[in-house]
């Protein structure tokens, strides 16, 4: 056991998928030409007013009911005050004391496949800064105000996470999560979905928590993990040679692998919260939460539940299947043309298509290998037309080709044989060609036995039925 | 034809659709006051002649074809902290002095399709902040009564045009007092409405909890005629009210008989001028006269008012003006050496000495570990206040008071005190904490200068408290008096 504990909380913020901002009526669509996207309202002109966008406040509520969390009648914009280029007002609009969401929870698994719940404690609405940027400008800032005013929900954990293992887990839970909830893209490239990380180390077995790092703006799972794990062995080495933790935010440097200060607690800005009089409480009545609870769709942990039960599959494969909505609607639409197979389907979805989809790049929901086409490929291992192997010769042809499994079996001539009288056929030339290796196999070497098959198969270029020319191949070698 | 002048704002706007005289030569005349009158008051930061003549013209056709709205011909100016659309914008500060609006407040945009025509904007205290409009970057605005005297302010520019009579009305606004204490000091007439009655969208923001647009007129009618083009809901402003606008100009004839009438205990307090409050009282023997019933009532908190202010309004100023950054709009300092050299400096030059008095203020009044001692606590004492005119309407209609403790005082006289400076909005503030519609009205003198009459009404009461204000004028000429030289 380890002399140190880890204590992390992930502060996340992803951006919800609203068509406009959160204050003003400007898209917000990524990658449009600098400040293209940005109204008075977002360049924080004289005399402007911010309006909220109540797709936002729904799409928070609908979160915080997928966290179990209780949501509040009332909460309040408030104005969090500090200079900067890239925030046009000289305040950012966020919710302080009186968040949209209070708490709640989700559940992760960990490696040993136990299921360890972490506290959520609030989510809150506010609105994204806009972006310095510094390419090509020699001498001179630019500022993008397109993402000024872009909504977002700021996801704050309890210090539950023990390791980055775990943080990245919760983190993959929460994308998934809101990619289920349609609120945010998820796209971790884009900004659309990242987080800071709070961390901190502690004696085993110590009540009282350590002084704490965060690290700001971790855009991709990988960066949290190594950001984290770089971050807590820095803060043992220096409580291991006696020196203390300083409080403070630090910088993540994927190139370098390390963690950077950027500022200290002393120098962190007194930022000034206090309720924006431009804004009214925003009060959400009861029927207003219930009718935002009646479009929840069915949520990973219900539905990995449901295949586990259902189709029969492991905790494992359930949770790998239900990672996103397409994947499970893919499957289910795979298992509907072949009910009885629902494990066979499994196995393919997770393993040939995963693999395809992944080297390309691909989401399940491209539309390469609708699932149909799979169920095709499927049906004719099921009925013995081809055999397992055959089958994944058959599936690079139908995703390099888009043909159907059908057409493929056909054009290459690679329906099985399963025929006991061809089969047999074979089996007899091999025997003959090969007397030594028969009277050795009947001499009792009994592992001869896979040449004989290697040698049919060899003599069926592969399409002899496996589980027949055992039988036969077992009767005529006795 | 001369003598347009003096007629009311009504009044023109009835010539004008009866035909009698364009808005063409109106506006010609009125100009001509104006460059008149600059000299000497400095009322007017931009005057828009092309466009005004132009919008004029317009106007001429529009009543020719009979197609008239209800102020169309009519010229108006506006306080220059409102947006104009292509017109310089500067809010009364060098911050702003090269900005010009690409939109039009909400304000402005009402009273245009109503058919108003804009002269110019008007001169006012720095992004509103002052009693005396002697903190302009443009100079102090001046007194159509004696040059000598400040007009009031914030909106001094334009309570100076409408009593010298360069236009019949105006737009302005009022924070602490800057429609109200501006209108008494120059004789005229001007209501702040309920908070949220006008939309703030596009009124360049002091205070946003207690900054409201209203109108400068040299009658309640005229006010009710102006306010009920300005009124109503704006999508653009989350805290204006979604509640019908009544015809305030319809209702200024209901009958004043029986209306209960509470005198604010508080209000004659020490600070009052003796000869203030003689005109004032004289004001409430005519009211009871008109039938009205009058009751002491007491407003035991409202003596906060002024401290709790001067906590919440500078605490959201520090916030509102922060855009002011030198990066996107306004006054940038010359080659700054850095980013904390372009804010630092761009501020320190662009804003003003009182501007920077209340940043501070502010910034200090919500930092961390003073937010509960004052921010919190003024908003405490401003539900305080607000339950105490709660239960002061459980039983009067409306409450009636001075308006100011003295008549307008000599410019330079209170700039060197801002706290004496600030005593001077103690009996307007009361009704902007607790989001209240007021009017002044000119009551009678005191040494040849004007003194207000206030009255105050529950939420949304402005037919009300206009035709309260009406029946008085009805009755008395005070609001008729023109400066000497204006006439």
């Amino acid at each position: 056991m380890s002399a140190w504990e880890t204590v992390i909380g992930l502060e996340i913020h992803a951006q919800l998928a609203t068509r406009s901002k959160i204050f003003s009526g400007s898209a917000t669509a990524y990658g449009a030409p600098p400040n293209a996207q940005a109204s008075l309202v977002d360049l924080g002109y004289p005399g402007v007013l911010p309006v909220l966008n109540a797709e936002a406040v729904r799409m928070a509520v609908k979160l915080g009911l997928a966290i179990n969390a209780r949501i509040a009648g009332t909460s309040v914009f408030a104005r969090k005050n500090y200079f900067y280029p890239d925030l046009p007002k000289g305040y950012q609009i966020s919710q302080y004391e009186q968040p949209i969401v209070a708490a709640g929870a989700l559940d992760i698994v960990l490696d040993d496949g136990e299921v360890k719940r972490i506290g959520i404690t609030r989510a809150h609405l506010e609105e994204d800064a806009g972006k310095s940027l510094h390419e090509g400008l020699p001498g001179v800032t630019g500022i993008d105000l397109n993402r000024a005013g872009t909504p977002l929900v700021e996801i704050v954990s309890e210090p539950h996470l023990r390791s980055a293992k775990e943080a990245v887990a919760y983190m993959k839970k929460v994308h998934t999560l809101v990619r289920y909830l349609e609120i945010c893209d998820g796209n971790m490239q884009e900004g659309s979905f990242r987080c800071d990380a709070n961390v901190s180390v502690r004696r085993s077995g110590a009540q009282q928590l350590g002084t704490r790092a965060e690290i700001k703006n971790l855009n991709s799972f990988r960066f949290v993990e190594r950001a984290i794990n770089y971050e807590v062995a820095r803060q043992i080495e220096i409580l291991e040679s006696g020196g203390a933790v300083v409080q403070e935010t630090r910088l993540y440097d994927p190139d370098r692998g390390e963690t950077r200060s950027m500022r200290s607690k002393e120098e962190a800005n007194d930022y000034r919260y206090f309720p924006d009089p431009d804004l009214l409480p925003v009060v959400l009545d009861q029927a207003f939460i219930e009718q935002v609870r009646a479009t929840l769709p069915e949520l990973p942990d219900q539905k990995a539940a449901r295949f586990a039960s259902q189709y029969g599959l492991s905790a494992y494969d359930a949770g790998v299947l239900t990672g996103s909505r397409e994947l499970a609607a893919y499957y289910e639409d795979v298992v509907r043309e072949l009910p009885r197979e629902p494990k066979l389907a499994a196995n393919w979805v997770m393993g040939e298509l995963a693999a395809a989809l992944n080297k390309e790049n691909l989401e399940v929901g491209s539309g390469r290998l609708p699932a149909a086409r799979l169920a095709g490929l499927l049906r004719r291992i099921c009925d013995q037309t081809i055999s397992g192997k055959i089958a994944k010769e058959v599936f690079e042809t139908m995703w390099s080709e888009g043909a159907s499994a059908d057409a493929v079996i056909d054009a290459q001539g690679l329906r099985q044989i399963t025929d006991t009288a061809a089969i047999e056929r074979v089996i007899d030339e091999v025997m003959a060609r090969n007397p030594a290796q028969l009277a050795e196999y009947r001499a009792g070497k009994d592992k001869l036995f896979g040449f004989f098959v290697g040698q049919v198969m060899k003599a069926t270029a592969g399409k002899a039925n496996p589980a027949q020319l055992n039988e036969l191949l077992r009767a005529k070698l006795a | 034809m001369s003598g347009w002048h003096t007629d009311t704002l009504t009044q023109l706007a009835a010539g004008l659709r009866a035909r009698k005289f364009s808005s063409v030569e109106l506006v010609r005349a009125l100009l001509a006051r104006i460059d008149a009158s600059q000299a000497t008051l400095n009322a007017f930061i931009s005057v828009t002649r092309e466009q005004a003549l132009s919008d004029a013209a317009a106007a001429d056709r529009a009543l020719a074809a009979g197609s008239a709205g209800a102020l169309t011909g009519v010229p108006i100016a506006h306080k220059d902290i409102f947006c104009t659309q292509g017109v310089r914008t500067t809010c009364g500060s060098r911050m702003l002095d090269n900005f010009v609006s690409p939109y039009d407040a909400t304000v402005v945009a009402r009273l245009k399709a109503a058919g108003a025509v804009m002269l110019g904007k008007t001169n006012m205290d720095e992004f509103a902040m002052g009693s005396s409009s002697e903190t302009s970057f443009y100079g102090p605005v001046r007194n159509p009564w004696n040059p000598q005297l400040v007009p009031g302010g914030s909106s001094g520019g334009s309570a100076a045009a409408v009593a010298a009579r360069l236009v019949p009305g105006a737009t302005a606004t009022d924070t602490g007092g800057s429609i109200r204490q501006p209108a008494a000091l120059c004789g005229i007439t001007g209501i702040k409405p309920t908070y949220g009655r006008v939309s703030r969208y596009g009124m360049i923001a002091f205070a946003s909890s207690l900054d409201q647009g209203g109108v400068l007129t040299a009658t309640a009618a005229d006010a009710a005629l102006v306010l009920r083009e300005m009124a109503g809901f704006d999508a653009n402003d989350s805290t204006s009210v979604d509640t019908p606008v009544p015809d305030y100009v319809a209702a200024l004839e209901q009958p004043l008989a029986g209306l209960k009438v509470g005198l604010l205990r508080e209000f004659f307090d020490q600070g009052l001028d003796a000869h203030n409050e003689q005109r004032v009282r004289e004001a409430l023997k005519v009211y009871e006269q008109l039938g009205a019933r009058l009751t002491e009532v007491s407003l035991p908190n409202l003596p906060l008012s002024v401290p709790a202010y001067y906590v919440v309004a500078p605490a959201e100023c520090s916030s509102n003006l922060a855009r002011f950054d030198g990066v996107r709009f306004g006054y940038r300092c010359e080659k700054p050496r850095d980013l904390r050299d372009l804010y630092s400096r761009s501020r320190g030059e662009g804003f003003g000495a009182e501007v920077k008095r209340r940043i501070m203020t502010g910034t200090y009044v919500l930092s961390a570990g003073y937010y509960d001692a004052y921010y919190l606590k003024a908003q405490r004492v401003r539900q305080l206040i607000n339950a105490d005119f709660t239960r002061a309407f459980a039983s009067v209609d409306v409450l009636m008071g001075p308006t100011t403790p003295t008549p307008a005082f000599a410019i330079g006289a209170k700039t060197s005190d801002p706290i004496t400076m600030y005593l001077n909005d103690i009996y307007t503030i009361g009704a902007n904490l607790a989001g209240l519609p007021a009017v002044s009205i000119p009551c009678g003198f005191v040494q040849g200068l004007p003194v207000g009459l206030q009255i105050v009404g529950p939420h949304f009461s402005e037919a009300r408290v206009l035709s309260a204000a009406h029946a008085f004028q009805r009755v008395t000429d005070w609001h008729t008096r023109v400066p000497q030289g204006y006439a």
